[in-house]
């Protein structure tokens, strides 16, 4: 049974971390969560990506973030990567797409083009 | 919206584009009858805009905070036998302001969409950082109640930590999932 005191040890193991994870060199990935990626299924996508980047421990190196509509409605699902000046937007998103693209792009650096707006 | 669970989510997000400090989501099932109530302390609506919020063809681009989402969502409700209501009070008006958007739902209707996945819901209200309102959620099964509200997980977790932290976000999923379950 899980009681609320357990986060007291995170809160001990995250001290050190927090302050690890402010240097640049990290990806940033957003999720379109407004009405339109909600209806499409970008619940599922996001829940997939939180607990795939935590199952690789990928917590370091990537940020997840939510946001509105980007306005590519009939894309939605989806997903954007930046990292420094570099953008990719995936489209179209599931949770299975979701996880290659983790284990792909996030954790080896190698994006899969053919899920991206420019393929379609 | 396939699960009622994807339009409580939608109205939160909403609630949070609203400023909301303080977001209240509520869940109660009783026999055949399941009410959801979202209560918020956002910057809340007019009465001109509340007047027009549940029609899809008055909804401008300028205004996208709503969009089709409670159209639809009253259109279902009421598909149950059940109904949809909205009361808002506009900050420009009022001092106490806020929006409460209540559902309620038959759920031995055929047309009736099923409740899903509730705990991802709240999960991925609390990743949506930077913004952190406090949120209280409650879920109801008859005489079986179960409840979190953030302010007990910032006590625990001190000021540093926010509660978009994957680590956190795990624990609160399975915590969620364990209370949900306990409600049978």
């Amino acid at each position: 049974m899980k009681t609320l005191a357990e986060l007291n040890e995170i809160r001990e193991r995250m001290k050190t971390k927090v302050s690890v994870r402010e240097n640049g060199n990290t990806y940033r990935v957003v999720v379109g969560m407004a009405t339109c990626g909600i209806a499409a299924g970008a619940r599922p996508v996001m829940s997939a990506l939180l607990s795939e980047v935590t199952a690789q421990h990928l917590e370091d190196t990537v940020h997840v973030s939510q946001t509105g509509c980007i306005g590519i409605c009939q894309y939605e699902p989806v997903v954007e990567i930046f990292k420094g000046d570099e953008k990719y937007t995936y489209v179209k998103m599931t949770p299975e797409k979701m996880k290659e693209v983790v284990d792909s792009h996030l954790k080896n650096g190698k994006p899969i083009t053919e899920y991206t707006i420019g393929s379609m | 919206m396939k699960e009622l669970s994807l339009n409580i989510l939608d109205i939160a997000q909403n609630s949070v584009k609203a400023g909301a400090k303080n977001i209240e989501i509520s869940l109660a099932e009783e026999g055949n009858r399941l009410t959801f109530r979202i209560t918020d302390d956002g910057c809340g609506m007019s009465e001109d805009f509340l007047a027009r919020v549940l029609d899809p063809f008055t909804t401008t681009r300028t205004t996208r905070k709503v969009g089709l989402g409670l159209p639809l969502l009253k259109m279902a409700a009421e598909a149950t036998g059940g109904s949809l209501e909205i009361s808002s009070r506009s900050e420009k008006e009022h001092a106490d302001h806020g929006t409460e958007v209540t559902a309620t739902f038959y759920t031995d209707h055929i047309d009736c969409p099923p409740l899903g996945d509730i705990v991802s819901t709240v999960v991925l209200l609390l990743q949506n950082a930077p913004f952190e309102p406090r949120y209280v959620y409650s879920h109801s099964k008859g005489e079986n109640v179960f409840s979190l509200d953030t302010d007990e997980l910032h006590e625990q977790l001190g000021p540093d930590i926010p509660l978009s932290e994957p680590a956190v976000l795990e624990f609160t999923e399975s915590y969620l999932r364990e209370g949900e379950e306990g409600l049978g």
